[in-house]
């Protein structure tokens, strides 16, 4: 069976100016129900269409013959990760049990925000950066194009951020450094971030 | 605020379901300085076993200037404006004068305390990437390729351009391709596979054979000892703006800015050389 995709959490231009409702047009309408239709199209008739998401993920990971697949199916799963990493009035230093697990890992909040936004200036190219979980601890990890931590399961991903230049050149052109700033301050969904500690990320 | 805890549940929810059981390039003015043997600390270039080009110095490379910045960028040779209506103003604009320059910035920082490195060319640092001390490796080929990839992207583009090639390119295309035509398709599809950042090329391989390849990010043919030809863009910078998500209509815009001077200069540099 075909897969979908949910519908972005909030309206299009619930998160302007950070990230405008025509970045989020082309973003989720154009790039990532282009990801899921390459998908679809390419599991077709295959035994691959039964497996869920992140199996099919993981399968075709292992396989160098089938990157294009890989990219696409990961590339549905990370851009649905990205949205729900986002949410209007988000951002800024996180409370609770995340507050204190950052603490814990980063000396700080400023740290944590630091490497993160160095992970996305630093990835050349497409990619992203990510907070996940590693045993214990949490830790900032990068990643080229579509790859994800998904591929990795000692690691549970808690939020993204998209730095594919199709992410914010509409609204920050050359200057990624400024929309990594604003994703932190004004739009990271602590909430996902602090249920995903607990999530299974499994078929 | 629709983020209410509820909602965030149904977010959630809806996560779950979908995871759940469904599951750049230089007109390689390459400087051809008179390439003293650099006293380079560096493991001594051995000569390659491909013959390029030489790298004669060009837009690329300036002699290490007062301010210990050796490479420069060169001014774009046209208005920003010129390529319209198949790029836009402002984005030629953008990829020179921002993208382009911090690939110039970066690649000085990152040889500044290398200082017989700054005597090389950019392209013979893409050439001898392996020789190039590990700390800055990954700098010098990500900026050095970007600064010597848009140096050549903007010397094979100029205003009133594309149309059928003339000259020695156009026949060495036929018989490489079967037609120019054929040859478009097979870069444009090259260009469109390219997964994430990148560039589409034709490079003249060390057998003397054109090809048409494509390289991650800013890599440059240079290093895999193949010359470019032409190459496009097709980082998402070079056409969001105007194109948006269809990099297809990019690539198809793209061959109506095209200097066939210059490229057919660039071919016959690619023959000589080897
Ligand atoms: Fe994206
Ligand atoms: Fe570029």
């Amino acid at each position: 069976m075909a897969h979908t995709l949910p519908p972005l959490p909030y309206d299009e231009n619930a998160l302007a100016p950070y990230v405008s409702a025509q970045t989020l047009s082309f973003h989720y309408g154009k790039h990532h129900t282009g990801y899921l239709n390459n998908m679809n199209k390419a599991i077709a008739g295959t035994e691959l269409e039964s497996l869920s998401l992140v199996d099919l993920i993981r399968t075709v990971a292992k396989n160098v013959e089938q990157k294009t697949l890989f990219n696409n199916a990961a590339q549905v799963w990370n851009h649905t990760f990205y949205w729900n990493s986002m949410r209007p009035g988000g951002g800024g230093e996180p409370g609770g049990t995340l507050g204190e697990l950052i603490k814990d890992s980063f000396g700080s909040y400023d740290e944590f925000k630091k490497q993160f936004i160095t992970a996305g200036t630093t990835q050349f190219g497409s990619g992203y950066a990510w907070l996940v979980k590693d045993g214990e601890k949490l830790v900032v990890t990068k990643t080229p194009n579509a790859e994800t931590p998904l591929t990795d399961e000692s690691k549970v991903p808690l939020l993204n951020m998209d730095v594919w230049e199709h992410a914010y050149y509409l609204d920050y052109q050359n200057l990624r450094p400024d929309y990594e700033n604003a994703f932190a301050d004004n739009l990271i969904n602590w909430e996902f971030a602090e249920k995903n500690l607990e999530r299974v990320f499994a078929g | 605020m629709k983020c209410s805890v509820s909602t965030l549940a149904a977010i959630l929810c809806l996560v779950a379901a979908a995871l759940l059981p469904t599951a750049a390039e230089a007109q390689i003015t390459i400087p051809t300085p008179t390439i003293t043997p650099p006293t380079v600390t560096v493991p001594s270039v051995q000569p390659p076993s491909v013959t390029m080009p030489s790298t004669q110095p060009s837009a690329t490379q300036a002699s290490t200037s007062a301010s210990g910045y050796p490479y420069k960028l060169a001014p774009l040779p046209y208005d920003y404006s010129a390529l319209e209506p198949y790029i836009d103003a402002e984005t030629m604009k953008l990829h020179h004068d921002k993208h382009h320059q911090s690939y110039v910035d970066n690649l000085n920082k990152a040889i500044e305390k290398y200082p017989d490195l700054q005597k090389r060319s950019p392209e013979q640092l893409l050439r001898d990437l392996k020789q190039i001390p590990e700390d800055i490796r990954a700098a010098v080929r990500g900026n050095g390729g970007g600064h010597v990839n848009h140096t050549m992207f903007w010397e094979i583009m100029k205003p009133k351009g594309g149309g059928e090639p003339a000259g020695p390119i156009a026949a060495a295309l036929r018989t490489n391709f079967g037609s120019f035509d054929a040859f478009k398709t097979q870069f444009n599809e090259a260009g469109t596979k390219r997964f994430g950042s990148g560039w589409v090329w034709l490079v003249s391989n060390p057998g003397g054979k054109l090809e048409i390849v494509s390289t991650a990010n800013q890599d440059s043919p240079i290093t895999d000892g193949k010359y470019p030809i032409l190459g496009n863009d097709v980082w998402e910078h070079a056409y969001y703006l105007k194109y948006q998500n269809r990099r297809a209509d990019y690539l198809g815009a793209w061959w109506n800015t095209l200097n066939w001077d210059e490229i057919n200069r660039r071919f016959q540099k690619a023959s000589t050389g080897l």
